[in-house]
């Protein structure tokens, strides 16, 4: 124990839905594969949970190459959510991630409606925690992000995907809207368990010197510290419109970032694009947290969401 | 066992226009167990605002002394941030990363070393391992723009070295393939780096001379260790890791037989 404890350990556990999470700590998904490449930076028993890549009925091949691009405080990706179909995933991921001693989200990903429900289907039977529904990607030209920024669409893909899902549904939300308020009350008039935010937000960078686009796509999502302001603003204006979980990111680089998210009204957070920087920043964070409720005597974690005043 | 090192500059030095030397040391104590040559590491610009490693592939490893050469050109401001550092100063470094040539499929051929500008750099790894093997044949044909060279003197000590430059100014003018067609140099295997449509010319020579080619390839990297899919090349069969035909180049490669690859 350090200093300015009154000896006892913080209580970081946190319930999303019904299930009980170790800490608030997880990985935003895309950022950390199915954890398999980072479990020799990261010992995954220490994570709240596991959130995986963007998982369909069928493999995606993704865009063409040049999918990243490094800008000032953050990136660009537009990778086209790339992944091997929920056959592999079910039996290489999964599998190695009921090793674990963590809980297990599996982000869904899909063109259509019938193909989001084939995908929640399939895991209705598997070691899953939860689900995340990615609605807000920005990189797939067709559907996807349609089903994130019309209010109507969004409660009523997530109306369907709750009937057929067996796991709490947590739905992603994309900060390419007018007002996420109105977004954060569409999931939850849908019957969401939960919403996690920010996804990217829709980024370009141009080669001067070629004159041309840096990314194959043209677009790109924007992730890194250099978003994090909007994501805590969407947090906290989230946390005004529902009463469901709201999980936060965006740019969290530091515990004390995580920190910031929790306050806005988060009752966890995802560690995302900073994986890049840093592979054993989960870790850090997690311990960085513990850390920041010891110095102010704050016996569980759960008192700090929503607390700003 | 990959790991994020604090590693401390012992050497930094300009070889030619826009292209440094940066030798990098191991704390003590926490060396990698093996580095092949081919492979990769990536390095952290001293800078806030950059939060992606440089993927910079390894020209030299000296397990005696814990360092590691790289040499690399200055293209952004994250490479100059880089080339800014003096000894003494820290460079946090990912590593070691890439599956590196296979020396066991090169041992006994005479090997065929092909370097286009900052593709030159590996070559000379390999070229030191690839001598010390008993009936292996070491030619390096490297290519410059013009009579700035580097690394002439290090790949000379490990086998016959032939220079191609753009202008004519040293070697064969032309590229490197001109300049093994004019010496005509007989191999059993090629290995190559370089820029895209080197690579390429490359592929095609091998393929006309019958002998296999083991290409290193480049593309815009974001994790390094094969979580992000960002750098990705296409592939002829349906790759297994990603059961799509896509490899990734940070960890399936960098280096492919450029039969299995659609460049």
């Amino acid at each position: 124990m350090r200093e300015g404890t009154c000896g006892v350990k913080p209580d970081m556990s946190v319930n999303i839905a019904g299930v009980e999470l170790k800490n608030p700590v997880m990985t935003a998904s895309g950022t950390f594969g199915s954890g398999m490449e980072y479990s020799e930076f990261v010992d995954l028993n220490h994570l709240g949970a596991v959130v995986t890549k963007g998982v369909a009925n069928k493999p995606w091949e993704g865009n063409p190459t040049p999918r990243v691009a490094e800008v000032y405080g953050g990136m660009l990706n537009a990778i086209g959510l790339q992944n091997p179909g929920i056959d592999v995933f079910i039996e290489r991921d999964l599998a190695f991630l009921k090793q674990f001693d963590t809980k297990v989200i599996v982000n869904v990903c899909g063109h259509t409606e019938e193909e989001y429900l084939e995908v929640v289907e399939r895991l209705a039977d598997e070691t899953v925690d939860m689900l995340e529904i990615n609605v807000s990607c920005p990189n797939v030209k067709q559907g996807a992000i349609q089903f994130g920024q019309d209010p109507k669409c969004l409660t009523d893909i997530t109306a369907k995907i709750k009937k057929a899902a067996r796991q709490p549904v947590i739905m992603k939300l994309t900060p390419n809207v007018t007002d996420i308020a109105e977004m954060a009350r569409a999931a939850e008039a849908g019957g969401a368990d939960a919403i996690s935010l920010i996804n990217t937000i829709t980024g370009m960078k141009i080669d001067i010197e070629k004159r041309s686009f840096v990314l194959a796509n043209k677009t790109g999502g924007l992730s890194g510290p250099a978003i994090k302001p909007v994501a805590v603003r969407m947090v906290w204006q989230a946390a005004q419109a529902v009463k469901i979980p709201i999980i936060g990111m965006g740019g969290i680089a530091s515990a004390e970032d995580a920190v910031e998210f929790i306050l806005a009204g988060a009752s966890a957070v995802a560690v995302g694009a900073m994986n890049f920087h840093d592979p054993c920043l989960t870790q850090k964070v997690v311990d960085g947290m513990e850390q920041y409720l010891l110095r102010h005597n704050i016996q569980t974690v759960r008192e700090l969401t929503g607390a700003v005043q | 066992m990959k790991k994020k090192t604090t590693m401390t500059v012992t050497d930094i030095r300009r070889l030619a226009e826009g292209v440094f030397s940066m030798k990098l040391r191991y704390p003590e104590g926490d060396l990698p167990e093996e580095v092949k040559p081919g492979q990769f590491a990536g390095l952290y610009p001293n800078d806030p605002s950059k939060l992606l490693p440089r993927p910079i592939s390894i020209c030299r490893w000296d397990p005696d002394t814990g360092e590691l050469q790289f040499v690399f050109r200055v293209a952004g401001a994250g490479t100059a941030s880089l080339a800014a550092q003096r000894p003494g100063d820290s460079v946090d470094m990912l590593g070691i990363l890439g599956n590196g040539y296979d020396l066991e499929k090169l041992a006994g051929k005479r090997v065929l070393l092909l370097g286009g500008g900052i593709g030159i750099p590996p070559m000379v790894e390999l070229a030191a391992a690839l001598a010390g093997r008993p009936g292996t044949g070491v030619t390096a044909v490297m290519g410059y723009r013009n009579s700035d060279l580097f690394l002439t003197q290090e790949l000379e000590r490990y086998g016959n070295l032939l220079i191609a430059t753009e202008d004519g100014s040293v070697g064969t003018k032309g590229n490197v393939l001109d300049a093994v067609r004019e010496a005509s140099v007989r191999a059993d295997a090629v290995c190559a780096c370089g820029p895209m449509p080197m690579l390429r010319a490359v592929k095609k020579f091998a393929r006309e001379q019958g002998i296999p080619a083991y290409i290193s390839l480049e593309e815009r990297m974001a994790c390094g260790v094969g979580a992000c899919l960002g750098c990705v090349t296409k592939t002829v069969k349906t790759d297994s890791h990603s059961h799509v035909r896509n490899a990734r180049i940070c960890t399936e490669g960098p280096v492919f037989d450029a039969e299995e690859v659609e460049i």
